[in-house]
């Protein structure tokens, strides 16, 4: 098990490796940088000699393969530079914004896993029926209504309603749960919304599937009551490859936050990551996309010991 | 020469004649599917005819009309410069529309060749492909679009944004390429494959012939699914101000910048885009499942 826990490990340097090639080089075919950004920003008349020092200043005047060296170097010891535009270390950028958005992220899982099981289970159990068009009615919004859409629309409920906003500051939530729930139990929702509709159409899927094999019907031949055969011997195996979209999923969601941030005004890494683009600040860029790359790579890991744990059938040497 | 005049009316009519009962019997066996090609036509025809069906300029500012609720004269209200919503909605289904298809198109093509070309060629390109792939897969979805846009910036060719295509078309490429690559596996397996092989044809000529006829069902479907994908996904990012441009009119733009602050006064300018984006993409995803069960009951899952 630790074996191949650390073939897998090693497994995840090509990868790694490929993403930072693809990151660095795919940002700098184009003309033009930060320094035009930062310094040209609202038209003022800035010479020459001060962009070509404040390219110095970045590492920019070097060629792209001396850059790129400097690069890994200091990924290898998790050193992700500094930003281009604040002047602060990159890993620093993100720390400070982290906690919010990986918060949400579990806060969605959590959310999407509670709505999906039930809904994907009743909408097999009722197969054909009002039942199960309804479930298919909702998930089909969840798939096609846009999240800043959804977001928006639930603030607005609130503000009618309620009279209310959730907070905009950011509370932790060993300091206040009460404050710090109240603000991110929305954009939870939101995206969770989505999350869960993905995951209750496979539920129902694989349950339809399971439903038919061989040894639900021996489970049945041998007298086990429906509801065991069901909600043990079904459900059991249809929520397997369920783990699989929940770790993925969850790996997505903290890069793909930057939309529903944007909704409720969060200051988390998706805001940090569209500020970054927009200001052209490529060592922050770089930075985000690595450590999005490698949150994939590791929740896809911790995916496959998940099996080996629970389905006896799968094991590792 | 007598037949050759008329071979091509026949077979025009006889194309006539089949598409028609073939559009009859989707109807029939889809009715959903049906409903939604209409949805998708109603689109068409206003994106196509919108100089003609609008009754305002989607850019004229009147200052004498901000922020006017839905009436009969505008009826789905103004927005903050006074430019009547309804005739925004109708020119964003143009933008949505030149956008989702350009950007489908795109990326349905590139990631169906890159498929093709690693199934056929196998061994090391496949492999190397397969890798490239797997980085690509790796981010999510709005990450790799934003990492695009910021390369390719705005770069406009005809009216439309090259990067912004790009940009939702990338992003497609290694999903559709997984596809098409499993497809094209499970074809070049086939007997009738190796029948031609032993028959002695050429490489270009089974390809040709052979296989990229099977392929170009599942091509299809996904073309049409990821228009709707694409339709989302260029919402997306003219909501985070990094897509399509002001003043043009597009769905995600009109719900962008400070909308919140018009959740009391002016909800209408929340409530119809959403609806509009939200109809756009559920009649694609719709219509290209319903193409999938028609075409092929197959790809049922």
């Amino acid at each position: 098990m630790i074996r191949y826990i650390f073939n897998r490990l090693l497994m995840m340097i090509p990868t790694l490796i490929g993403v930072a090639l693809i990151t660095f080089f795919i940002l700098r075919i184009v003309p033009g940088d930060i320094v035009e950004v930062k310094m040209r920003a609202d038209g003022a008349a800035v010479s020459v000699e001060a962009i070509e020092a404040e390219r110095k200043r970045l590492g920019l005047d070097q060629p792209l393969g001396v850059q790129f060296v400097d690069w890994m170097k200091g990924l290898v010891t998790l050193d992700l530079g500094q930003s281009m535009w604040t002047g602060r270390p990159v890993s620093e950028e993100i720390a400070a914004r982290f906690e919010l958005t990986f918060e949400i992220a579990i806060l969605a899982t959590i959310f999407a896993v509670l709505v999906a099981v039930p809904l994907g289970t009743v909408s097999a159990l009722w197969r054909g029926t009002w039942i199960d068009y309804t479930v298919r009615l909702i998930t089909m919004g969840g798939l096609a209504l846009p999240t800043f859409w959804v977001g928006l629309l639930l603030l607005m409920f609130l503000l009618w309603n309620f009279n209310w906003l959730p907070p905009i500051t950011f509370t932790p939530f060993w300091r206040d749960p009460w404050a710090n729930i109240s603000q991110l139990i929305w954009p939870a929702m939101v995206v969770g919304y989505r999350f869960a509709a993905v995951l209750a159409r496979l539920i129902r899927s694989s349950l339809l599937e399971i439903l038919n094999e061989d040894f639900i019907r021996t489970a049945r031949a041998k007298g086990a009551s429906e509801r065991k055969v069901v909600w043990v011997h079904a459900l059991g195996n249809a929520l397997l490859p369920a783990i699989t979209v929940i770790g993925l999923e969850f790996a997505f969601l903290i890069g793909g936050l930057v939309v529903t941030e944007q909704v409720f005004n969060l200051n988390g890494i998706g805001k940090l990551f569209i500020q970054s683009i927009k200001f052209n600040d490529y060592t922050m860029i770089q930075g985000m996309v690595m450590m999005f790359a490698a949150i994939y790579v590791i929740a896809n890991l911790v995916v496959d010991l998940l099996y080996a744990a629970i389905d006896p059938r799968v094991r590792y040497r | 020469m007598s037949q050759a005049a008329t071979a091509p009316t026949i077979s025009i009519e006889a194309r006539r004649a089949s598409f028609l009962s073939s559009l009859a019997g989707f109807s029939r066996q889809q009715p959903v599917g049906a409903l939604s090609l209409i949805v998708i036509l109603v689109m068409l025809v206003a994106s196509v005819f919108a100089e003609w069906i609008a009754p305002y300029d989607p850019l004229d500012i009147d200052y004498f009309a901000i922020l006017q609720a839905p009436s009969w004269d505008h009826l789905a209200g103004t927005d903050p410069f006074g430019r009547d919503v309804f005739t925004r909605l109708i020119y964003g289904a143009r933008t949505a529309l030149v956008i989702g298809l350009s950007a489908s198109f795109v990326g349905c093509t590139l990631g169906a060749l890159l498929g093709a070309a690693s199934a056929y060629f196998g061994g090391r390109t496949d492999a190397v492909i397969q890798r490239f792939v797997d980085v690509l897969l790796s981010f999510p979805l709005v990450v790799l679009a934003l990492v695009v846009v910021a390369v390719l910036g705005r770069n406009l060719v005809f009216g439309i944004d090259i990067g912004l295509v790009f940009a939702i078309a990338i992003p497609i490429i290694p999903q559709v390429s997984r596809v098409i690559r499993a497809a094209a596996l499970s074809i070049r397996n086939m007997s009738y494959i190796d029948a031609a092989r032993t028959a002695g044809y050429s490489n270009t000529r089974i390809i040709l012939r052979h296989m990229a006829p099977n392929l170009i069902a599942p091509y299809l479907i996904m073309l049409t699914a990821y228009i709707a994908q694409a339709i989302l996904l260029e919402a997306s990012l003219s909501f985070l101000g990094l897509g399509v441009a002001e003043p043009t009119p597009a769905w995600g733009l009109m719900l962008s910048g400070n909308a919140t602050d018009y959740f009391i006064t002016a909800p209408w300018l929340i409530i119809f885009p959403g609806i509009a984006i939200s109809l756009a993409v559920i009649a694609f995803n719709l219509f290209g499942d319903a193409l999938r069960d028609w075409l092929d009951p197959k790809f049922r899952n």
